[in-house]
C-alpha cells in the first residue's frame, strides 16, 4: 500500500475510534433535521424543488462548520501528541501526507452527508423528487465540502494546537464566504474578481436548483487544489524553521 | 556512518546549533551528553530528517540528508523525547502502520513488527490498546517503531525520560543489545546512563560540541590525568610508593587511613589499572577496591557543560 492508502487507512481508524468524529457526525446530522424540518418542510405549502433547495441551502451551512471541525485535528492533533515527527521522519513525501489525510476527512464527511439522504427522500411522501436534482445537490455539497475542508487543512498546518487550527481554518473560511460582500462596495473590474472568488453565493447557487456549470465545478476543485498545495508548503517550511 | 560537517540550525534569530562538525564510525554507540536546552535534541532532529540545518552538510552513510531525504529517512529509526504513539491503535497495528510507514512491503510487515515487538518484550501487550499502556511500555513501543524496519542508524532521544529504576535498567539492556546491530546515538542529559551504555561521548553546551572521546580520554582531556581510587589492606606510605613505581603513574597520595585500611588517589596518564594492581599486590598489599574515580566524569561534564571558568 501507498503512503497516501496507508495514512487515509489509519485516518479513517482514527475517526471511526475516536469520539470526536461520532460528535461532529450526529451534531450535523441532529441540526439538519431540526433545520429541514422548521424551515425546508415548515410553513406554507411548497414545491418540492423549493424545499430541495432550502434543504441543499441549509446543508451546505453544516457542511461547512463540519468540514472545518474534522480538518482542525487532522495535523495539529498530530503536532500536539508529538506524533507528527513519525510521519516527517518516515520516507513519504509531505504531499502524501497532506493528500492521506484529505481523503480521508472527505471520506467521513460523504459518509456524513449521505447519512442525511432520508431528509430530501421525504418529500416523496407529499411530492416528486428530481433524482437529477438530488444528485447534483449532493455533488455541490461534496464539492463545497472538498473545499471546506481544503482551507480547514491549511489552518490545521499553520497552528500549533487544534482550537487555534479551528479558529484559523474558519476565519480563512468566512473570509472567502463573505467575498461577495466586500465585492459590493468595490468598483468592476475588482467587483466582478472578489464575486467569482467568493466559496457560496456565485458557486453555489446552481447546484441548490439542480443546475450545474462546469465553471463551479472547476471552481471548487481549484480552491480544493490550491489550499491543498498550502498546506502541502506550510509542512514543508516547517523543517526550515 | 555520519559525516556532520559545519552544521548549523537557526530558529529565527537564535542559534540553536553550531556550528558542530563530528564523525560517527558503523557500530559505535554514541552519547550526546548536555544539559537541558543545550541543543541535543535539535541536533538528533537534523540526523533524523525531522529538521534541515540552516547550513553545513551531513551525511548518513554516504547520502546527504537534504538531497537524498527519502533514502536517508529509511536508514534511520527515531524515538523522539515523547514516544511517537498513537493512543487508539493497539501496539500490534501501530507497529505494522510504521513498518508500512517505513517502507517495508505489506507481506512482511507483520512479520516485522511481531520481530521489534519481541525484542522490546512489547509481544505481551500486542494486543492492548497504546493509550492503556504504562510509561515503560509506552517508551518499548516508542523503541520498537524506531526499529521496525531494521534501521542502520538508531537515534534515541532521551530514552531514559519518565522510567523507573528497574524500567532504566531494562531499557540500558535493551540498548546495548542493539549496537551489535545498528549503529546507536542517544542523547541524555543523565550522565549515569551515557557512562553505562556509550563508546564515545559528545559534549554539547550552548549548540556548540566542546568535547568528544571516550570517558576516559574526557576526563583525562580536562584533568590532564586519570584518578584511580584505590583502598587497600596494608600501610599507606607503602602503598604510595609502590603506586608510584608503576610506569604512567604521575602521582599518588593517602586520603585516609582507618582501622588498617587506606585510600589512596592515583593520577596517571593512561589507565594504568592492571599494572596498578599487579604492582600493589607484589608489595604485599591487599587490593580491597580500584577502580575510576566515580566523581571524575561528573566533575569534567560539568566544567564541560557550564564551560569552564564558570565551574571553577
Amino acid at each position: 500500500m501507498n503512503a497516501v492508502g496507508l495514512i487515509f487507512r489509519r485516518e479513517m481508524g482514527a475517526f471511526l475510534r475516536s469520539p470526536i468524529g461520532y460528535v461532529i457526525a450526529a451534531t450535523v446530522l441532529c441540526i439538519d433535521g431540526l433545520l429541514y424540518n422548521a424551515f425546508a418542510l415548515g410553513g406554507r405549502p411548497r414545491l418540492s424543488a423549493e424545499v430541495m433547495h432550502d434543504f441543499f441551502y441549509f446543508s451546505s451551512g453544516t457542511t461547512m462548520v463540519a468540514a472545518i471541525f474534522l480538518a482542525m485535528r487532522l495535523l495539529a492533533e498530530e503536532r500536539q501528541m508529538g506524533t507528527l515527527v513519525l510521519l516527517r521522519t518516515a520516507p513519504i513525501r509531505e504531499r502524501d501526507i497532506v493528500l492521506g489525510k484529505f481523503l480521508s476527512a472527505l471520506c467521513y464527511l460523504t459518509l456524513i452527508t449521505v447519512a442525511t439522504l432520508h431528509l430530501p427522500l421525504l418529500v416523496m411522501v407529499h411530492g416528486k423528487v428530481s433524482w437529477g436534482h438530488l444528485f447534483v445537490g449532493y455533488s455541490g455539497l461534496m464539492l463545497l465540502g472538498a473545499a471546506a475542508l481544503a482551507i480547514g487543512l491549511l489552518g490545521s498546518a499553520l497552528a500549533p494546537n487544534q482550537l487555534v487550527a479551528g479558529v484559523t481554518g474558519a476565519g480563512l473560511l468566512v473570509l472567502m464566504l463573505v467575498l461577495w460582500l466586500a465585492a459590493r462596495v468595490a468598483d468592476p473590474p475588482v467587483r466582478g474578481l472578489l464575486e467569482q472568488l467568493a466559496l457560496h453565493a456565485r458557486h453555489f447557487a446552481p447546484f441548490m436548483d439542480g443546475v450545474v456549470h462546469l465553471r463551479d465545478v472547476f471552481y471548487y476543485l481549484a480552491v480544493t487544489f490550491f489550499f491543498l498545495v498550502c498546506s502541502t508548503k506550510a509542512l514543508e517550511v516547517r523543517r526550515w524553521r | 556512518m555520519i559525516q556532520v560537517q559545519d552544521v548549523t540550525k537557526l530558529y529565527g534569530e537564535r542559534r540553536a546549533l553550531g556550528p558542530v562538525s563530528f564523525q560517527v564510525s558503523a557500530g559505535d554507540v554514541v552519547g550526546f551528553l548536555g544539559l537541558n536546552g543545550a541543543g541535543k535534541s535539535t541536533a538528533l532532529r537534523i540526523l533524523a530528517c525531522d529538521l534541515l540545518p540552516s547550513s553545513g552538510e551531513v551525511r548518513i552513510d554516504g547520502k546527504d540528508i537534504v538531497d537524498q531525504a527519502l533514502d536517508v529517512r529509511t536508514l534511520v529509526g527515531f524515538l523522539p523525547d515523547r514516544p511517537p504513539l498513537y493512543p487508539e491503535m493497539t501496539v500490534a497495528e501501530y507497529l505494522r502502520f510504521v513498518a508500512c510507514l517505513r517502507g517495508v512491503p505489506a507481506a512482511h510487515a507483520g512479520e516485522r513488527a511481531d520481530e521489534a515487538a519481541r525484542r522490546t518484550h512489547v509481544d505481551r501487550v500486542a494486543g492492548a490498546m497504546i493509550g492503556s499502556l504504562s510509561q515503560g511500555y509506552a517508551q518499548r513501543v516508542g523503541i520498537a517503531q524506531a526499529i521496525v524496519h531494521r534501521p542502520r542508524l538508531l537515534i534515541l532521544d532521551e530514552p531514559f525520560t519518565g522510567l523507573d529504576p528497574v524500567q532504566i535498567i531494562e531499557m540500558r539492556a535493551l540498548i546495548r543489545g542493539f549496537a551489535r546491530e545498528h549503529t546507536v546515538l542517544l542523547s541524555s542529559h543523565n550522565l549515569g546512563e551515557i557512562r553505562e551504555i556509550c563508546d564515545r561521548i559528545l559534549v554539547i553546551r550552548a549548540g556548540a560540541l566542546v568535547a568528544a572521546g571516550t570517558e576516559a580520554e574526557l576526563t583525562a582531556h580536562m584533568h590532564g590525568a586519570l584518578r584511580i581510587e584505590v583502598t587497600v589492606r596494608g600501610s599507606g606510605a607503602t602503598a604510595c610508593a609502590s603506586a608510584l613505581r608503576v610506569a604512567g603513574v604521575t602521582g599518588a597520595r593517602v586520603r585516609a587511613e582507618r582501622e588498617g585500611l587506606c585510600d589512596l588517589e592515583v593520577d596517571a596518564g593512561d589507565d594504568v589499572r592492571e599494572a596498578l594492581c599487579r604492582d600493589l599486590v607484589s608489595a604485599g598489599l591487599g587490593v580491597l577496591r580500584l577502580d575510576r574515580a566515580q566523581r571524575e566524569l561528573e566533575q569534567a561534564f560539568m566544567e564541560l557543560s557550564r564551560g569552564e571558568g564558570e565551574a571553577a
